[in-house]
């Protein structure tokens, strides 16, 4: 029998669901080329849906529904309630962009959307190793469908491949490795194989076993070295509106899932993990920062970008337990989730940039076409400048609290190695630093390329982006609040750790 | 609000409205409006040397909050003897740098403008900082307006220019930063530096700490040999960017010594002071040689710069009383002189548009208030009694000498080569008889440029003549400082 707190508990998904439902049906009546109802109708169901999860993280309540099945928590209801209002954004910005490419047709674009947005809500609540799974899998398929949406494309069409034969893949590695815990814990259940590993009845090799495989499905997810092929890939041949959205977002979920399953599941493995980790972490780093360099296609440089950010993530998540003392996970998983949530808030705002420089026939995605933007339009090149100077992690940008956190991590372990990753990082991050303040001496240094169109763009994407550009900087100016969000929120996780 | 966040908000916020609704199309009051805003920011600072309290070393001015509560970062500022007089020149300059940039920049004109009034709200911020982080914030922040002033407004080279500066002095920085994280948690979560001052340390950990400072500051004075970055960045940048590097971006690394370095790792700072005067007197010597031979005046001048600024870090080394007040006075005198020398080099520049010393010659028939104004200048950047250049050089030497006669005899140098140098691209741009019909229709200095040498050139004297309230606002924090560092912190 199912209470009724459950249902209460997955209001917003259900929301979500019925809306989504909704407006699939509704659209077959909108005439008008732009989509504006379905439009409206997604955004205010999402505004809606991000205020209920938002309220719900402030109540501050640790809820288990559906017999611990999913958890309602501040972690995740923050979580939830940011990625909803990333994805506000990203439809702001995408909705000209994908009209000019034809891709409003039939509107699948909002409803794929908000069932990827529900399968981000899933993975984020799950507690419980076939929910999270699922909610994977709903967003993942969501996502292959809207890469493939503009199907005469070629490139597009190529990256979608790209994208379901690996991420399939993934998916596959990370199912079976659920399936080794399954089989070795007898439980699906978190807090239950948590309690099962420490114990330390379980044979530690075949935890070990899955673990790896987890651990890879994780990284594919993430884009962590070596399980990063497909993203520069994918973010160049989608269609930047979709690379918004399957860049945004859904990281937030990527590393809800993380936290969900590497520390509330496999803390007592921590010691196994954390080590995969930093071999990720410094190959991303590595990776991401050098090939970046190379890149002339401004998109494929944010995807090598976004690898060797999500490094410095998980060095944020692999300095949690030292010498099997848990005194810094706190510290070390807010700093992973701040990291996560900036990343995504500048993320958007790059994207934004992109698609509204983007013109019918036009793609604007290589780093040349920003030349002298600054004279073409200062408030475009304030934003962008804004995101490359917080991505490279200057201060007084929000990026520069987002890594000093995670280097306080890193330092307050008292390990020489964790400060000989912080030192690397710290030197990876001036390598950053070059390609970053490429882009700012292309918009501000070069003189715009002739002949210079006029930057047309509706009111609704300048107003969202003016705001994305300006939380970066205030974010930066004054980060107090949501640091102390994000540890209050891991705190919770932390305290109920195995009950 | 407390005066020192008036001093910092002002300009910026200035900056910012300028950055919000400044045209080109309106580039006239655009600049006025400039112009309006360095001086309030300038005449706010004044009250704080007013109600300065002599005799005392403890921090005056004091504000505090809470900034961020989850690392327990506080916004915590104030002066003391040694940063009071940095908030002043800051201001200033500023003032100085809009008025010579009123003419020689004519695109994107807001921008310009607020690159400078931000800079200069960043630049007091860092001087006044008492928290670690808020300290590196401001640091760090400086490099985003210097970068794009060099990279927009610069010379023909100016992206290679704009990119040598960032990412040099972002390395430097960067050590810092994980210096600071580490302290932060040796100090059991205080980035307070006053915390960090009487915060006990082992010797190797004094050591790494000191390197990692080193790191920062020795790029930003800049010591040689990382001083490279400097003849490059000047020779590219514009006038403007120019002054206000060499006159307070150069004393941000010089004060975090200061601030830094010698309190907080005062046995490392003894043990390695002989590298530090070693690095300083080749500086001196070596790199004065260098300036002798330069072709380009702004090369000559920035090669000058770090020469004189390794007379500063000698100062600080020696640890007397005279080294570290004649340190700091001649921070403050090159702030002034060298600050000057570039806008000379501007003002030629506006009209020529060339900085080569061959280019010129018997400048002082057709600009000879001009020349006078150069001549003044040149003579205060050799270190002539009376100008604010010899005080500080004067009691450096001094204190060289009782420190050691062979240091102090060999800094002295800097006085020969300083006046070689100077006073030769003086004769080779000013005097003999007119070379080109360049210089043949050179008109001399309008009342604007008359203005702000005049302003410079009548600090530069006054600091000569009397440089009583200058060295009298930093005696006493300068000897506590030097109590401090001769204590032993290790536990």
């Amino acid at each position: 029998m199912i209470d009724k707190l459950s249902w209460i508990a997955v209001y917003p998904e259900i929301i979500l669901l019925v809306m989504g439902c909704f407006i699939l049906l509704a659209d077959l009546w909108v005439k008008s080329p732009m989509r504006t109802l379905t439009y409206v109708l997604t955004l205010i169901t999402l505004g809606v849906v991000a205020v209920l999860e938002a309220a719900y993280a402030m109540g501050g309540q640790t809820f288990y529904g559906f017999g611990k099945m999913v958890v309602v928590d501040p972690m995740g209801g923050w979580l939830k309630c940011f990625s909803a209002i990333a994805l506000m954004a990203s439809l702001v910005y995408g909705r000209p962009y994908a009209y000019d490419r034809d891709m409003l047709r039939g509107g699948e674009f909002f409803t794929l959307s908000m069932f990827a947005l529900l399968g981000m809500f899933v993975m984020i609540s799950g507690h419980n190793f076939l929910v999270i799974y699922m909610g994977l899998e709903l967003l993942t398929l969501c996502s292959y469908a809207l890469v493939a949406l503009r199907r005469d494309n070629a490139t597009a069409t190529e990256a979608a491949m790209k994208y379901f034969v690996l991420g399939a893949l993934a998916s596959g590695f990370l199912l079976y490795g659920l399936s080794m815990l399954y089989g070795a814990t007898g439980s699906l259940d978190l807090n239950e194989v948590f309690n099962a590993i420490a114990s330390r009845q379980v044979k530690h090799q075949v935890l070990v076993f899955g673990l790896v495989f987890i651990v890879a499905g994780l990284a594919f997810k993430l884009g962590a070295v070596p399980f990063h092929m497909w993203l520069p890939d994918v973010y160049q041949g989608a269609p930047t509106a979709v690379t918004l959205l399957i860049g945004g977002a859904p990281q937030l979920a990527a590393f809800a899932i993380c936290l969900r399953l590497l520390v509330e599941g496999l803390l007592p493995l921590a010691f196994d993990w954390q080590q995969m980790l930093a071999v990720m972490a410094i190959g991303s780093l590595l990776v991401g920062n050098l090939a970046a360099i190379a890149q002339t296609n401004l998109k494929r440089m944010l995807a090598f970008s976004t690898i060797s950010q999500m490094g410095f993530l998980l060095l944020g998540m692999l300095s949690g337990v030292v010498n099997g003392n848990q005194l810094n996970t706190e510290s070390a998983y807010s700093a992973a989730m701040f990291y996560a949530i900036t990343y995504v808030l500048t993320t958007l705002a790059a994207f934004g940039v992109i698609m509204l420089l983007a013109r019918a026939g036009h793609e604007s995605e290589e780093i040349s076409d920003l030349a002298g933007l600054n004279q073409r339009s200062p408030l475009y090149a304030g934003v962008m400048a804004v995101v490359m100077l917080s991505l490279a992690g200057l201060p007084p940008l929000v990026g520069f609290y987002a890594k000093l956190s995670v280097l306080q991590a890193l330092i307050s372990s008292q390990q020489t190695s964790y400060l000989v990753l912080a030192i690397f990082a710290v030197l990876m991050s001036l390598v950053g630093a070059f390609y970053y303040l490429r882009i700012v001496k292309v918009m501000y240094f070069d003189a715009p390329l002739s002949p210079v169109h006029p930057i047309v763009a509706p009111a609704d994407a300048r107003v969202v982006l003016t705001v994305n550009g300006a939380l970066i900087l205030i974010l930066g100016i004054l980060p107090g609040g949501l640091m102390t969000l994000c540890a209050q929120s891991i705190s919770s996780i932390v305290k109920t750790l195995g009950s | 609000m407390g005066l020192l966040s008036l001093a910092i908000w002002t300009p910026i916020i200035f900056g910012v409205v300028l950055l919000a609704i400044g045209r080109d199309d309106q580039a006239r009051s655009v600049r006025w409006i400039a112009l309006i805003g360095a001086v309030v920011s300038f005449l706010v600072t004044l009250p704080l040397y007013d109600g300065f309290k002599l005799g005392t070393s403890a921090m005056q001015f004091v504000e505090k909050g809470s900034w961020i509560a989850r690392f327990n970062v506080n916004y915590h500022l104030g002066v003391d003897g040694i940063s009071l007089w940095f908030v002043l020149l800051t201001a200033f300059i500023n003032v100085v740098v809009i008025i010579a940039s009123w003419e020689a920049i004519t695109t994107r004109v807001n921008q310009y403008m607020a690159a400078f009034l931000i800079l200069s709200g960043l630049m007091i911020g860092v001087f006044t900082a008492l928290d670690g982080l808020l300290f590196y914030v401001f640091f760090e922040a400086t490099l985003i307006p210097m970068y794009l002033i060099i990279g927009i407004w610069g010379g023909p080279n100016k992206i290679y220019a704009a990119f040598k500066f960032f990412l040099y002095t972002l390395l430097g920085s960067l050590l810092m930063l994980v210096a600071l994280i580490f302290l932060y948690n040796k100090s059991g979560g205080s980035f307070d530096i006053l915390t960090w001052h009487k915060l006990p340390l082992g010797s190797t950990i004094q050591t790494l700490l000191f390197f990692a400072f080193f790191a920062a500051f020795a790029v930003k004075v800049p010591m040689w040999p990382v001083h490279t970055w400097l003849p490059d960045v000047h020779v590219e940048a514009p006038t403007g960017g120019s002054a206000v590097l060499a006159a307070i971006m150069l004393k941000l690394g010089a004060y975090g010594f200061l601030r830094f370095s010698m309190p907080i790792a005062p046995d490392a700072s003894r043990e390695w002071a002989w590298l530090m005067i070693a690095l300083s007197l080749t500086a001196v010597i070596y790199v004065g040689l260098v300036a002798l031979v330069q072709q380009d005046m702004k090369k000559l001048v920035a090669y000058s710069s770090v020469a004189h600024m390794g007379f500063v870090t000698l100062g600080f080394f020696i640890f007397n009383d005279l080294g570290v007040s004649g340190g700091i006075v001649q921070m403050i005198a090159h702030g002034f002189v060298s600050g000057a020398m570039f806008l000379c080099i501007g003002v030629l520049y506006d009209r020529v548009h060339s900085r080569e010393i061959s280019s010129y010659g018997g400048v002082v028939n057709t600009m000879p208030k001009f020349a006078a104004f150069a001549l003044f200048f040149a003579m205060a950047n050799c270190g002539l009694p009376a100008t604010a250049g010899f005080v500080g050089e004067w009691m450096v030497i001094l204190g060289a000498v009782k420190f050691n006669f062979w240091i102090g005899f060999a800094s002295a140098t800097v006085l020969i080569f300083g006046a070689a140098y100077t006073l030769w691209m003086y004769k080779r741009v000013y005097l003999g008889p007119v070379v080109n019909d360049d210089v043949k229709n050179l008109t001399d200095i309008n009342a604007r440029e008359f203005l702000m040498l005049a302003l410079l050139a009548i600090a530069t004297l006054y600091m000569g003549l009397y440089p009583k309230p200058f060295t009298d606002v930093m005696n006493t924090t300068v000897s506590d400082l030097l109590v401090h560092v001769a204590k032993s912190k290790l536990n």
